[in-house]
């Protein structure tokens, strides 16, 4: 492992061009086998365990098994990620289950303004930036 | 050669890196580039959601200095910096991003970020300085903040490109080259201003572990000192390139500890039960100013606990169950209260590990630890390149326009290559930015380099012959493994190449043994930085001997070359400062000691892309007075 594919649940994202794993693997790791239709990590031993892939994955196929050359075996951490909230199933290797629910963001999904509401200003030449000193809460950038 | 369509792009501002820095650069500098009718292209080696050092999340900001609220002055932020790093600090960039970073938080909030209030609706701190977090999606917010603001100049984000060199006219950087990883393409990006912001390097030193866990680096596997490369190719002078940073974390996940020192006062103790904070307090004399004074630098913590593991005590502990018993002592006459309270914890120390090092909670998961229950192991980590952080490594930048300092040269942040800008990991002796300073930085270089382009910029002036032999350099990899595959049975084992996995332990080991890495204790001398040089001019010259098979491998080829970069430029930096500083980074056995009369200064280097030579220089330390 570390990041794994259950086969009978990963469909290869349906034969598009990239899997979803694929397009988020921050290390590039994931690749498709389109013989099999089925994703696979090229090279567990570069696997950051970020689970990103695990996030992402529309099938809920992948999961991680944590790094065999330090972790005692039976244990698992995995992800549900909603539009607002992710859901957390931790399993002890004693057979115990913590469960977690922490909030991911307070706003619709693609809302961001990069502005965030603040005025803005046209002097390129002055110290403050774009939002500045709206952002700031002050009345002006400090400076000395 | 292998067949590849050479891709070429121009525009006005080139970004390189999507992380915390590039987004914040690619957010501020969209907004001025409206205004002026310039073009900007990001590139980004990953995809922009998940990319660079924040791609898991992260469970806290650890700057935020509370300007507007009375809280805190810049000032005091830079004292700060200034005492953690042992005196050796540009306090005029320190300056800069405390100033600004308030305002990025506060920016952050508003993207949807959540930051933990108390009843009364303030911030809650985990420090002084540090913000508690709801941050799974912490980059997922800050990329789309970053697209939204690029989709409304007309700018372009190009994902799975990894860039490799600059384009060069003369001292000024006109844009860079690279290769796509999905498709045989070669990129030509040609700018009038180029920012890199390409995160700081791991993989340089031998990882603790090293079997299916190579990849459990604390800071990610796939930040390979592209930046430092990339200012050196430029011929961009350097600073603190002897800065490493080695942080104490739970051992092997590396899980964050920051949470239990801080928020749940959690002790760290030897295996024979003592404090070594306490028991060792007498060792901060010899480093005076900085070891007398509040906080103690992460270094000389580091140091004291090395001290313990060198004498035999180890393993050393983090209290867990006794801090968390501490906490809910204060609940002892009313169980009711003191359920919920103990809820509240174990979901908090939980929390901190699944938004940022989900691999220990696997980790604790798998040894049935309840940090109620038991104590957990901490260790130093291998050391790392983050100028961000508690190092300091990166390209030496111009200072801010208005301010009195005597490191101004051009607009804030340029280095000292005409038109090229380093943020982030890629920018030096501006630590403790993190992730709001970082993009704080970001935003400061994306404005600087639009006044730039407005006031200076030219037409890129791209010499193309050049840009064939770069492409013939790059893609070479490819051409090894194909001419000579089928001469022997076994395509990895070959005379003619070796596998990039193969090239990158030989690295490791000569870093790890002669550069002070976990198997030699974090420790160095002249006699052994000089053999690990000698030994460094074999693998540069087996450098372009790497074989690939395929784009990913061709990645893994040329990340390689950066880290080798990154690393010889470390330790000629080491062999430089006659001197030990940063006694829990690495230890000069030959000068045990620190000297202010002599070292007080930066240790800058700069490699010559004319001659091939490096130079070697101080500089002095500027404090801002009165500060």
């Amino acid at each position: 492992m570390p990041s794994y594919v259950i086969t009978e649940k990963c469909d290869g994202c349906k034969g598009q061009d990239k899997t979803a794993c694929m397009y988020i693997c921050p290390n590039d790791l994931m690749v498709l086998d389109k013989e099999k239709m089925k994703a696979y990590n090229r090279d567990p031993q570069m696997c950051w365990e970020c689970m990103c892939c695990v996030k992402i994955c529309p099938q809920q196929a992948m999961d991680v098994r944590g790094y065999a050359d330090f972790m005692p075996m039976g244990a698992s951490a995995t992800p549900l990620r909603g539009s607002e909230d992710i859901m957390w199933t931790v399993k002890f290797r004693d057979g115990s289950v913590k469960r977690f629910k922490f909030p991911i963001r307070t706003t619709p999904e693609g809302s961001a303004d990069p502005a965030g509401g603040f005025g803005t200003h046209d002097d390129l030449n002055s110290e403050a930036l774009a939002t500045e000193p709206a952002s700031l809460g002050m009345d002006a950038v400090p400076t000395r | 050669m292998a067949n590849f369509e050479t891709v070429e792009v121009s525009t006005d501002l080139l970004i390189l890196g999507g992380g915390f820095s590039g987004c914040g650069a690619a957010t501020e500098a969209a907004y001025w580039a409206k205004k002026n009718n310039l073009n900007v292209v990001l590139v980004d080696k990953a995809a922009l959601d998940r990319s660079g050092a924040v791609a898991m999340g992260l469970s806290a900001i650890n700057q935020y200095v509370g300007i507007g609220s009375g809280d805190n002055t810049a000032e005091e932020y830079v004292q700060y910096v200034r005492q953690d790093l042992m005196g050796i600090s540009r306090e005029d960039l320190v300056y800069n991003i405390a100033r600004h970073v308030d305002g990025t938080v506060h920016l952050f909030e508003k993207w949807g970020l959540k930051i933990w209030k108390d009843e009364e609706g303030k911030y809650v701190h985990e420090g002084r300085w540090q913000l508690m977090i709801n941050g799974e999606s912490y980059k997922i917010l800050i990329a789309e903040a970053a697209k939204n603001a690029l989709a409304d100049c007309g700018g372009e984000i190009y994902e799975r490109v990894f860039i490799v060199d600059p384009l060069m006219d003369g001292n000024k950087c006109v844009g860079a080259v690279g290769f796509s990883t999905r498709e045989n393409k070669f990129y030509v990006f040609k700018a009038k201003a180029v920012i890199v912001g390409l995160g700081g390097a791991v993989h340089v030193f031998r990882p603790r572990s090293v079997g299916e866990g190579f990849g459990r680096s604390w800071y990610p596997p796939f930040n390979s000192g592209s930046s430092a490369y990339f200012t050196l190719q430029a011929g961009a002078e350097m600073t603190c390139q002897e800065v490493r940073f080695i942080p104490v974390r739970f051992k092997d996940a590396y899980g964050p500890v920051g949470a239990w020192f801080l928020l749940f006062k959690s002790r760290a103790i030897s295996a024979e039960g003592g404090e070594y904070m306490v028991v060792r307090k007498e060792e901060l004399n010899n480093w005076a100013p900085y070891g007398l004074a509040k906080p103690i630098p992460a270094n000389l913590r580091n140091y004291l606990g090395m001290l313990d593991v060198d004498a035999g005590l180890g393993p050393l502990y983090m209290e867990t169950h006794e801090a968390i018993q501490k906490l809910a002592d204060q609940y002892k006459d009313d169980p009711k209260a003191f359920k919920k309270k103990m809820k509240e914890l174990e979901s908090e120390a939980w929390e901190d590990f699944l938004d940022m090092t989900i691999s220990q909670a696997i980790l604790w998961a798998s040894m049935n630890v309840y940090p109620e229950q038991k104590h957990s192991e901490i260790a130093a980590c291998e050391p790392y390149f983050i100028g961000s952080h508690s190092g300091a490594s990166g390209a030496w930048v111009s200072g801010p326009e208005d301010l009195d300092t005597p490191y101004k040269w051009g607009y804030a942040n340029m280095t000292t290559a005409d038109g090229l800008f380093a943020v982030g990991d890629a920018s030096g002796a501006s630590s403790h930015k993190f992730s709001s300073g970082s993009h704080t930085e970001g935003r400061i270089a994306g404005k600087a380099a639009v006044k730039y382009i407005v006031e200076k910029g030219a037409e890129p002036n791209v010499d193309m012959a050049k840009v064939e032999e770069l492409k013939t350099k790059i893609l070479k990899p490819l051409d090894l493994v194909e001419q000579h595959k089928d001469e022997l049975t076994d395509i990895e084992v070959n005379t003619n190449y070796i596998m990039p996995r193969q090239f990158l332990h030989r690295l490791q080991k000569i870093m790890d043994e002669y550069a002070g890495g976990v198997s030699s204790a974090f420790k160095t001398s002249k006699a052994l930085l000089e053999r690990g040089l000698e030994l460094m001019v074999y693998l540069q010259e087996d450098a372009d001997k790497q074989g690939a098979r395929d784009l990913h491998e061709l990645m893994r080829a040329w990340e390689n070359y950066q880290r080798m970069w990154i690393a010889e430029s470390h330790l000629r930096t080491m062999l430089f400062r006659e001197e030990t500083r940063w006694p829990g980074y690495y230890f000069r056995s030959d000068t045990p000691k620190m000297d202010e009369d002599n070292w007080h200064c930066f240790a800058n280097c700069r490699f010559d892309p004319a001659s091939g030579e490096w130079e070697m220089t101080k500089k002095d330390v500027w404090n801002m007075p009165g500060v």
